[in-house]
């Protein structure tokens, strides 16, 4: 793997990939056609199971197929992490095809890219990349069920329509079920997929409904899979003693203690990759297999080792964020230029100087890496793991255990909670390891510890931003010095300066009509593991500046919403690409298919401005906060109301979102991604921080490390979905970005005190 | 070792463990009950929450030696169709985002409307506050176990 943000670089093979539908040819259906196979054959193309006379299977493509019982299976293989995803994607087909939702099977995927294209549940695109895919995924199937039907009673396909997994003829009491259908489909010609139509968005009865989770009373009852959940016999469990600071080596250990307690049975290395870490590789460390995870916890307590820690032992990460800041005050590397920004400088009436700091976070999963591996006689493993990246993990064991990618079998697990921490497949090359040296399947059970300790990190981060005033009171200038340890540095630490696509999330795309424009990095240095957190550098890039429109707007003496909505200027397209060198990467997203449109951007901010009530003179002890920021191509406008009580505590009564992610698919889970998602920056904002000394993080577990909890929650959280029939993009991390600086406004509001610098405490 | 006698979801289950094996231990990995999770290790955040005796406790900090006679309910246990009011209002407001620390919350529910079966919003939060959830679903948690309490 490259140094990169996964999230863009494999896009453009992706959006090729994506207009293909795996749609089977003609070759293809003949051979596999002519098969007769028992069980359930999953391929490219047409399949067919079961000898003539049982239970027949056909699937028009890999991700669906429905049997003569009338059962109608649909793949999803985009991993399910709390999104909704195992449930979206799906609706996509099964609307399309006019089946029955109520009795819909869905089956995870096994991480396959050859298969099912990208599975890389990660930088909020699995709906924005997939919807065309299984809308004519789904077409395909209703038109070939549609022609079935008519041939068989001698009509005209345009005469038939499918609904409730059946096919039925108009104006008639005629119906078949799928189900019926399966033999005549079996031995059908293939259709041309220019004659496949695809529905109209006004023809959809699921896709744009709140759709509830397929997986709702199977988490309800206890019986959802995650990936601790798997049980294999005579399988161990591995607990592992990991580097205690990012590049430790194991220079001696005593494992006596450790075997002599009882269940424990073995204690086995693993090499870890030293500097640099790499994103896909595990850590150095000591395991201990045992009979059940309580002996291992234990057994690793009673490890005694001699590291030598490296390079990275005297990291202070407060120090090193000082530094970071001060060196916002020398000239960086420019990154987006416009205009003269020194002459802005020399020649305003005011300007505007400050320094926002955000803090390192971990990803504080609920559920704690777990994943089983077996590894097996004949050189193959089989994994079971909550992977929000199933192939890279597939290909990381491969290249550990040096062997080919198909001799690796990839089962995704429900995840509980990604974040991004789960595309990083360290805890899965960690159970292949040890399955093939213990021989037996190995559970390697993560702790909380575990979990906060040994992180891929979101980056600590200075942002300075010098703005210039003239003296009318228009916004001449903006100079946003962006600084904070690269995801690349991860790989290769020579990179020392923030990527293009890192400053594309919220920075050089900063959408202001202002006529004189810098951005510029300083360098800055990773002495752990970097990597990607729910919005990315998003975070830090819109807290920073949208703090900083709230406090020009102050200066200026206008409303912090007017002057956004007069500041994004006409209606129109913007296009980052001459002024950044052509560096903007629009994640991944050509800019002309996903263009950055300011009418849209204003939409949502008049949306939340009058949903809101913006303009109401609140009651003493109330104040509201602004803040708008689009990431991941949808455009989100927030409002967040705050409230402090006699005894000086604050609460926050009201959350107002307005979002524009194009076509809605499952809007229940639209509105459910964003009132996490201001839960998730809540904490992000006002509790969670991580900090190292001496190399080593100095949170352990929930105590130290706090997310918020119910009583700290927002009350209300009201989500706005502006209509619309542009093309869908994803909701997984838009929520986070605006949420926080519209906090900090809103703060400042009540207490007259700016924030700059996460968490705040009031 | 030593050899125990628990009475979990009505039924008596023999295991042979260490004193100071956790009960969330035991149960996941002596008894194969899946449904109580691994959170933290410290009772700091509910995700192991079980009953004992109707007392919603924390799994992993509970030692087997400790729980004597008691009885257990997990998850898997409060109800024998999956229909226990609580169950039925999650997924009416489809509450669970990744779903991992639902059952204990559920379960740490189930305690509170025992004992108190019409909680205040403050009641609801105060008794809730043990159980973190990172997806943040803390606002569908409270409407359903309003809904729960009013059925």
């Amino acid at each position: 793997m490259k140094n990169f943000i996964p999230v863009f670089k494999d896009k453009n093979k992706d959006s090729e990939d994506r207009s293909k539908v795996f749609v089977a040819s003609r070759r293809d259906f003949l051979k596999i056609g002519s098969l007769v196979t028992g069980g359930f054959l999953l391929g490219v193309n047409f399949q067919c199971s079961g000898p003539k006379g049982e239970v027949m299977t056909f699937a028009p493509n890999v991700y669906i197929s429905f049997n003569s019982d009338n059962e109608v299976t649909l793949i999803a293989h985009r991993s399910e992490m709390g999104t909704g995803i195992r449930t979206s994607l799906p609706m996509i087909m099964a609307d399309e095809l006019g089946a029955d939702w109520s009795k819909i099977k869905i089956v995870q995927g096994e991480g396959d890219e050859d298969k099912y294209g990208n599975q890389n549940t990660d930088g909020s695109f699995s709906v924005r990349m997939f919807f065309e895919p299984m809308r004519k995924a789904g077409a395909t199937a209703r038109h070939m069920l549609i022609q079935a039907a008519a041939a068989k009673w001698g009509v005209d396909p345009s005469e038939c329509y499918t609904e409730n997994s059946e096919v039925h003829l108009k104006e008639s009491r005629k119906k078949v079920t799928f189900g019926d259908l399966v033999e005549d489909l079996l031995v059908m010609p293939l259709p041309d997929p220019a004659t496949v139509k695809i529905k109209e968005l006004s023809e959809y009865k699921l896709v744009g409904t709140d759709v509830a989770i397929y997986d709702a009373k199977d988490i309800a009852t206890g019986k959802a899979v995650f990936g601790a959940d798997v049980d294999l016999p005579n399988m161990q469990i591995a607990m592992i003693a990991r580097s205690p600071v990012v590049g430790a080596k194991i220079v001696s250990y005593n494992d006596g203690e450790a075997l002599a307690v009882p269940g424990v049975n073995q204690v086995v290395k693993i090499e870890g990759a030293g500097i640099p870490a790499g994103l896909d590789k595990p850590l150095e460390g000591l395991a201990v297999l045992a009979s059940n995870t309580w002996a291992a916890q234990k057994g690793r307590e009673a490890l005694e080792i001699e590291w030598d820690l490296g390079p990275n032992q005297d990291y202070n990460s407060t120090v090193q964020l000082e530094a970071m800041a001060k060196s916002t005050l020398q000239n960086g590397k420019v990154r987006r230029e416009r205009g003269n920004f020194n002459a802005a400088k020399s020649g305003a009436a005011k300007t505007l100087d400050k320094t926002f700091k955000i803090p390192f976070y971990a990803h504080a999963t609920m559920e704690p890496i777990a994943v089983i591996a077996d590894y097996k006689g004949d050189g193959t493993v089989e994994i079971w793991a909550p992977s929000q990246h199933p192939q890279w993990a597939r290909g990381a064991v491969a290249g550990a255990l040096g062997i080919e990618i198909d001799k690796v079998k990839m089962n995704v697990t429900l995840l509980g909670g990604g974040f991004g921490r789960k595309s990083k497949p360290d805890g899965v090359v960690e159970a292949a390891l040890l399955s093939k040296a213990a021989k037996t399947p190995v559970r390697v059970q993560w702790t909380r510890e575990d979990d906060l300790h040994h992180d891929f990190y979101h980056s600590h981060s200075a942002q300075r931003i010098v703005a210039t005033l003239d003296g009318a009171g228009k916004l001449t200038g903006w100079n946003q010095h962006s600084v904070f340890p690269a995801i690349g540095a991860t790989g290769n630490p020579d990179e020392l300066h923030p990527s293009d696509g890192e400053l594309g999330l919220g920075c050089t795309d900063f959408p202001f009509d202002v006529p004189n424009i810098r951005i510029e990095t300083h360098e800055s240095k990773a002495h752990t593991r970097i990597g990607w957190l729910r919005s990315v550098s998003n975070i830090n890039h819109a807290f920073a500046a949208q703090c900083m429109m709230d406090e020009i707007a102050e200066a200026r003496g206008v409303d912090p919403i007017q002057q956004a909505i007069d500041l994004l200027g006409e209606d129109r397209d913007l296009n980052f690409a001459d002024e950044t060198g052509g560096k903007y990467e629009n994640y991944g997203e050509k800019i002309e298919d996903f263009p950055w449109n300011t009418g849209r951007m204003k939409k949502v901010i008049q949306t939340v401005a009058e949903k809101s009530n913006w303009s109401q003179n609140l009651a003493a002890g109330k104040a509201m906060g602004f803040a708008a920021h689009k990431s991941f191509l949808t455009y989100v406008a927030c409002v967040v109301m705050v409230e402090k009580d006699a005894n000086g505590n604050l609460s926050i009564p009201e959350v107002h979102y307005a979002v524009d992610c194009g076509v809605g698919v499952n809007t229940d889970r639209i509105k459910s991604q964003f009132e996490g998602g201001a839960q998730f920056a809540t904490s992000l904002a006002m509790t969670s921080a991580i900090t190292f000394d001496k190399g080593q993080v100095q949170q352990n577990n929930f105590d130290s490390y706090q997310i918020i909890r119910m009583p700290q929650a927002p009350k209300k959280i009201d989500v706005h979905i502006v209509p619309s029939t542009e093309k869908p993009t994803g909701v997984g991390e838009p929520p986070v970005p605006p949420y926080i600086p519209a906090l900090a406004n809103a703060v400042y509001k009540l207490t007259g005190k700016r924030i700059y610098e996460l968490p705040f405490k009031i | 070792m030593e050899n125990y006698i628990l009475t979990i979801n009505g039924k008596k289950q023999e295991v042979s463990a260490e004193p100071d094996m956790p009960l969330l231990w035991v149960l996941r990995d002596l008894l194969n009950m899946k449904g109580t999770k691994f959170g933290c290790g410290q009772a700091l955040c509910g995700a192991c929450t079980v009953h004992l005796d109707e007392v919603a406790v924390r799994s992993c900090s509970l030692p087997i030696s400790e729980v004597k006679n008691g009885k257990i309910t997990t998850i898997e246990g409060l109800s024998e169709n999956g229909d226990h009011p609580l169950q039925e209002a999650w997924v009416e407001h489809v509450v669970p985002q990744c779903g991992y620390c639902q059952g204990g919350q559920i379960m740490t529910a189930a305690a509170l409307l025992k004992q108190n079966p019409s909680p205040s919003e403050v009641e609801i939060e105060a008794a809730m506050q043990g159980n973190l959830c990172r997806c943040g679903t803390y606002n569908r948690i409270k409407a359903a176990i309003q809904t729960a309490a009013s059925s």
